[in-house]
């Protein structure tokens, strides 16, 4: 339908002052925030010994979470798209679950299974392996957040591409090993990909669920995010610049994130 | 007509490779049944481990202690407010961000004008941006030291707006799709048989993006209910549930898991609140055309 131009003009109008409002004046405000002392200061404030310690966690967070819910998710795509299995139906409303429940239930939701009074939790404690309180907890915390994500990129992609050049490779001799590496992944790269961004932009940037299982140690069990809440809470030296500062360094991650995620959105349209 | 071939050829990719004493395609088949088996048993056995495993032991908790003791903590003073005014939130913010989303989605595709495709790309942000970086920046943007003289730090529309912002990309992506595949003959059409713009938006438009609409009104309601690191500095004294559960859990004192019982009771209850809408709105959605 023509849209008569005044409503053209409006339309447009309220859209572009809405995202003004809520997004461009934010991201504009932190950065203009942070590097309004000098872009030393707030190097400074990025590189304290807690600020260094808390973006290694971080990337330690990621660096584990990730590669395991790839694993997951293209595994778990391929089941549920591929195969006939009873109870893949079930098992597809339950990845679900980490989308609807709220980030503290899930840390909640650990401690009483891994906590030291935990229904699992005391054997890792007599083992010398605590989880709860525990950088291996905020791990565990990030896996549950950003579980579906690789999963529901990569299988309505499998879904598309169809099983005709998996049944040639298998007609002509291949094992369903060499099948999945040489025909299905590259077939399903692009998906794969936008799934491990997702899964990265959430494992970095996840504070309620690690906020929960972190004993918020300064140096040991703090992470980016983490450090955002507790410069901006326990205004230490530099004040509230030091905390625009950690922003800052997670808005710039974010923003890698995002334009991997625009170089690969043409290309997953056309894959899906 | 012959029911077709089994689609499932690659069910087993991590699967052993056919023994090599039957034929190859026979072999294929019999592992691939084994392989989606056990497949769907590791997935599961994972999913189980960081997931499911958890969200049965807050149920247990949260029942473990009996049923008054389950009904009193989502009816105590501090948890009925906090889950009232959570759902109200929500739902203005749910409600809100579609109607503005759907503006956005309708510029994003029916409008021409230059710059478009970057703010296209900008719309994602939020599910780039750690949420607790939107919080801070929404405090100093929008708090007491406001460039732009607008103070609203610790009051019920800051909290809606950093929800907003959470939840713009469920709003904006859900409708955008279903708008750039709709036939614009049948809006051409009803025009040349009369019909004025406005009639054309309500019966012929907005009845086809409607369960695009449902659907993300119901994903961003979902989301707003349990939303913690967004709001987490800016919410002050506004009791919202997911403030009061990770306060009920710092708080936890005495041994063992029943220390948990009320944040694990109000858990349980706001999640079933979150699910019953959320399933409500997708009805909704999917429902004739009312």
């Amino acid at each position: 339908m023509t849209v008569r131009p005044v409503w053209k003009y409006s339309l447009r109008a309220v859209a572009l002052a809405y995202l003004a409002a809520l997004l461009l004046a934010p991201v504009v405000f932190i950065f203009i925030r942070t590097f309004e002392h000098g872009f030393s200061t707030a190097w400074a404030y990025m590189t304290t010994p807690a600020a260094i310690s808390a973006f290694w966690l971080s990337v330690l967070i990621a660096a584990i979470a990730v590669p395991l819910n790839t694993i997951f998710g293209v595994g778990t795509a391929l089941v549920l798209v591929r195969s006939k299995a009873r109870g893949r139906k079930i098992l597809d409303a339950l990845i679900d679950i980490p989308f609807v429940v709220s980030p503290v239930i899930i840390g909640l939701a650990l401690i009483v299974v891994y906590g030291i009074h935990g229904w699992f939790g005391s054997w890792f404690v007599d083992h010398g392996i605590p989880i709860i309180f525990d950088p291996r907890g905020m791990i565990i915390a990030t896996v549950f957040v950003s579980l579906p994500f690789c999963v529901r990129e990569v299988a309505p992609v499998l879904m598309e591409v169809g099983t005709e050049q998996e049944q040639a490779a298998a007609t002509l001799g291949a094992s369903s090993w060499q099948t999945f590496w040489r025909v299905t992944l590259p077939s399903i790269r692009v998906g794969v990909a936008y799934g491990v961004v997702l899964t990265t932009a959430r494992a970095l940037g996840e504070i309620g669920a690690v906020a929960v299982v972190s004993s918020n140690v300064l140096g040991s069990t703090v992470s980016l995010p983490l450090l955002v809440k507790y410069r901006t809470q326990t205004l230490g030296p530099g004040g509230i610049t030091a905390a625009y500062a950690t922003g800052v360094e997670l808005a710039v991650m974010s923003l890698i994130v995002l334009l991997a995620m625009t170089l690969l959105a043409p290309q997953r349209k056309d894959a899906r | 007509m012959s029911p077709p071939p089994p689609a499932d050829t690659l069910a087993a990719p991590l699967g052993a490779p056919p023994p090599g004493s039957t034929s190859r395609a026979h072999a294929g088949l019999r592992v691939r049944g084994a392989g989606g088996a056990l497949g769907l048993g590791l997935s599961t056995l994972y999913l189980s481990i960081f997931v499911l495993i958890p969200v049965a032991a807050v149920v247990d908790v949260a029942l473990g202690s009996g049923w008054h003791a389950f009904w009193t903590s989502f009816t105590n003073t501090v948890a009925l407010t906090a889950l009232e005014q959570t759902l109200a939130i929500s739902a203005v913010v749910a409600a809100v961000g579609s109607v503005l989303g759907t503006v956005v989605a309708w510029v994003l595709v029916r409008d021409q004008f230059g710059g478009k495709q970057i703010l296209n790309s900008v719309i994602d942000l939020p599910f780039a941006l750690p949420t607790i970086v939107a919080s801070l920046a929404l405090l100093g943007l929008y708090g007491t030291s406001s460039p732009v003289g607008i103070d609203i730090a610790l009051t019920k529309t800051i909290v809606g707006v950093a929800l907003l912002f959470v939840t713009l990309p469920f709003a904006v992506r859900s409708v955008q799709p279903v708008l750039l595949e709709l036939d614009q003959e049948v809006e051409e059409a009803a025009a040349s048989l009369g019909a004025a713009n406005a009639t054309t938006f309500r019966r012929i438009v907005l009845p086809a993006l409607r369960p695009a609409i449902l659907s993300g009104t119901a994903l961003s309601f979902a989301r707003c209910m349990g939303e913690y690191g967004s709001i987490v500095l800016l919410a002050g004294k506004v009791q919202i549930a997911s403030l009061v559960i990770f306060a009920d859990v710092e708080s936890a004192t005495g041994s063992g898991n029943s220390a948990y019982q009320p944040a694990a009771g109000l858990s349980v209850a706001l999640l079933a609140i979150a699910l019953a809408v959320l399933f409500g709105l997708r009805k909704w959605g999917t429902d004739g055309d009312g």
